[in-house]
């Protein structure tokens, strides 16, 4: 069945970005919008749009019935979730398809098995993926813990097979923290999910964090090549980069082998990302985890392969077969992608909604602002604080930091403070054009030298 | 008696208590003091406590429980 017409069942740059390539594809859209999203950016681009209850996200955007209603109402071919709210969501995959329409995406099983991180962990293997040392699958009390932590050594990782997002997360550093946390761990994870079922994973110190872009339409798979996404603040993303450039040839080609492995196993269908993490001394890789939507971070993707993936996973849904082979995607040059917050970076990164004043967007080649911004928008409290995306490309990584810095000094966003004189000073941090970074890296990184820059400006002004 | 205002000192969602789950902070009608906690406002996604600001003997709340807020909006009274 071919798509004549879209939902967006999202908010933000993503919805922006989602109209824009439905209409590239000739698509009506439809946009969905809490109360507080009324004067956003989609809206306006929307062919129509339909309120769907109150700001708070749970009563709108997180509600299944509310917005299975408004796409019937609207009578449209299809929902595209976006990212967050309810894009990884198995069951409103299945409620979207049980109403008469196309999810974009893949099944809700799929979806729910790979959500599940000990399941998916069982899929990685299966795949002949590298999985973190640790147990196999869930443990069953503390005997059988201490048994996998004499395998794998210190330190260990205790986690909530049903947690997510950073929770639910602890660290053991010898035998003795082990037993004392395991139980601890249990009772938090039955109280906070509703499962006390945990599992073991050996800690990757210095790690990196690459990903695999993946795109299947439920029979063939291909890989968009990797990403690196080491700068992290509190586990989320700040920037990211495709390729990985430090990454060996050998090591690139068996990750993203093994990241179509895993998703041939599932008979994927749509855009989605294998995660991994690298260990640069040992040249290993083990898998963490899959997100079964588009990401944040595709443009850079997007940059050095010349596939549109968002409209690639339209046409997927819409039953086309995938419009590009392996050997058809060939990358070139390099793209780093900066996440632009209304956040106040010399106030730890204190939200700041506000109404945007003058608004001065950079423009030339290898240049691209994925944005939800105009002039006099007024960005409200009630969700996250992403802007937009600066995403520059050239052929080397040096000449595109180079053109990154000079991009991020004609970006003006008046009104609200913003995270861009962040992304300046890492744009010209030695350790960052060097590529000597880790997850663990940019929290050091901002407690130490960012502050000290932030302290040497206050004192000359 | 003189009735002060608690006014909310950012923009977001209101809420009474640290949990769904959770007792709220404090109830209509209690005592305060300047530095006790009354409630949380998340702002894009990031949570901050709202500290009473003023002693007094009884508090009486002007919005709900998850009620969106302004910045500067009175969020709860308290009789001095």
């Amino acid at each position: 069945m071919t798509i004549r017409s879209l939902l967006i069942a999202n908010r933000g740059e993503i919805a922006v970005r989602i109209i824009k390539a439905a209409k590239a594809l000739g698509i009506r859209t439809v946009q969905v919008h809490s109360a507080a999203d009324a004067d956003m950016l989609a809206v306006k681009l929307a062919d129509e749009a339909i309120d769907i209850g109150p700001p708070a996200a749970k009563k709108s955007y997180l509600s299944i019935p509310t917005v299975i209603n408004a796409a019937k109402r609207a009578g449209v071919d299809a929902i595209h979730p976006g990212y967050g709210f309810l894009s990884e969501n198995g069951d409103f995959a299945d409620a979207v398809e049980a109403a008469g329409m196309i999810f974009i995406g893949p099944k809700g099983d799929a979806i729910r098995l790979l959500g599940d991180k000990v399941a998916a962990r069982e899929v990685a293997k299966k795949a002949g993926v590298p999985t973190v040392p640790g147990s196999d699958g869930r443990v069953d009390g503390i005997v059988a813990a201490r048994k996998v932590a004499e395998t794998t050594g210190f330190p260990i990782m205790i986690k909530a097979a049903a947690g997510g997002g950073g929770r639910g997360i602890r660290i053991a550093n010898n035998m003795a923290e082990l037993e004392s946390q395991f139980p601890m761990a249990s009772a938090e994870a039955l109280a906070a999910f509703g499962d006390g079922g945990l599992y073991l994973e050996k800690v990757i110190s210095r790690a990196r964090h690459v990903e695999v872009q993946i795109l299947g339409d439920g029979e063939n798979v291909v890989h968009c090549y990797e990403r690196e996404c080491s700068l992290q603040r509190r586990r989320q993303k700040v920037w990211e980069e495709a390729q990985a450039f430090l990454l060996p040839a050998r090591v690139r080609e068996k990750l993203c082998a093994s990241a179509v492995a895993l998703a041939r196993e599932v008979k994927y269908r749509g855009a989605g990302t294998v995660e991994y993490l690298y260990d640069d001394e040992t040249q290993d890789f083990y898998f963490i985890e899959v997100n079964t939507r588009i990401q944040v971070e595709h443009p850079v993707t997007e940059m050095i392969t010349g596939i549109d993936l968002v409209q690639e996973m339209i046409r997927v849904a819409g039953g086309a077969r995938l419009s590009v082979t392996q050997n058809d995607i060939v990358p070139r040059g390099h793209a780093i992608e900066c996440r632009i917050n209304a956040e106040d970076a010399t106030r730890d990164f204190m939200p700041a909604p506000g109404q945007i004043g003058r608004l001065s967007i950079p423009e030339g080649e290898g240049i691209r602002f994925d944005t939800m911004l105009y002039a006099g928008y007024s960005i409200p409290p009630f969700y996250d604080s992403l802007l937009g995306k600066l995403i520059v490309w050239a052929e080397t990584r040096d000449a595109c930091l180079d053109r990154l810095k000079g991009a991020l000094q004609q970006l003006e966003i008046g009104g609200v403070p913003t995270t861009v004189p962040l992304h300046l000073a890492l744009a010209g941090d030695d350790s960052v054009r060097r590529g000597a970074f880790h997850t663990r890296f940019l929290e050091a990184w901002l407690e130490a030298e960012f502050s000290r820059q932030l302290q040497s400006k206050s004192e000359v002004a | 008696m003189s009735i002060k205002q608690v006014r909310a000192p950012m923009p977001g969602t209101f809420y009474r208590s640290s949990g769904p789950d959770q007792p709220p902070f404090k109830a209509d009608g209690d005592t305060v003091t300047s530095a006790d906690t009354i409630g949380l406002i998340e702002v894009m996604k990031t949570f901050h406590t709202v500290a009473a600001g003023v002693d007094g003997k009884a508090l009486r709340f002007l919005v709900d429980n998850e009620d969106p807020v302004m910045a500067g909006q009175v969020i709860a009274e308290v009789d001095e």
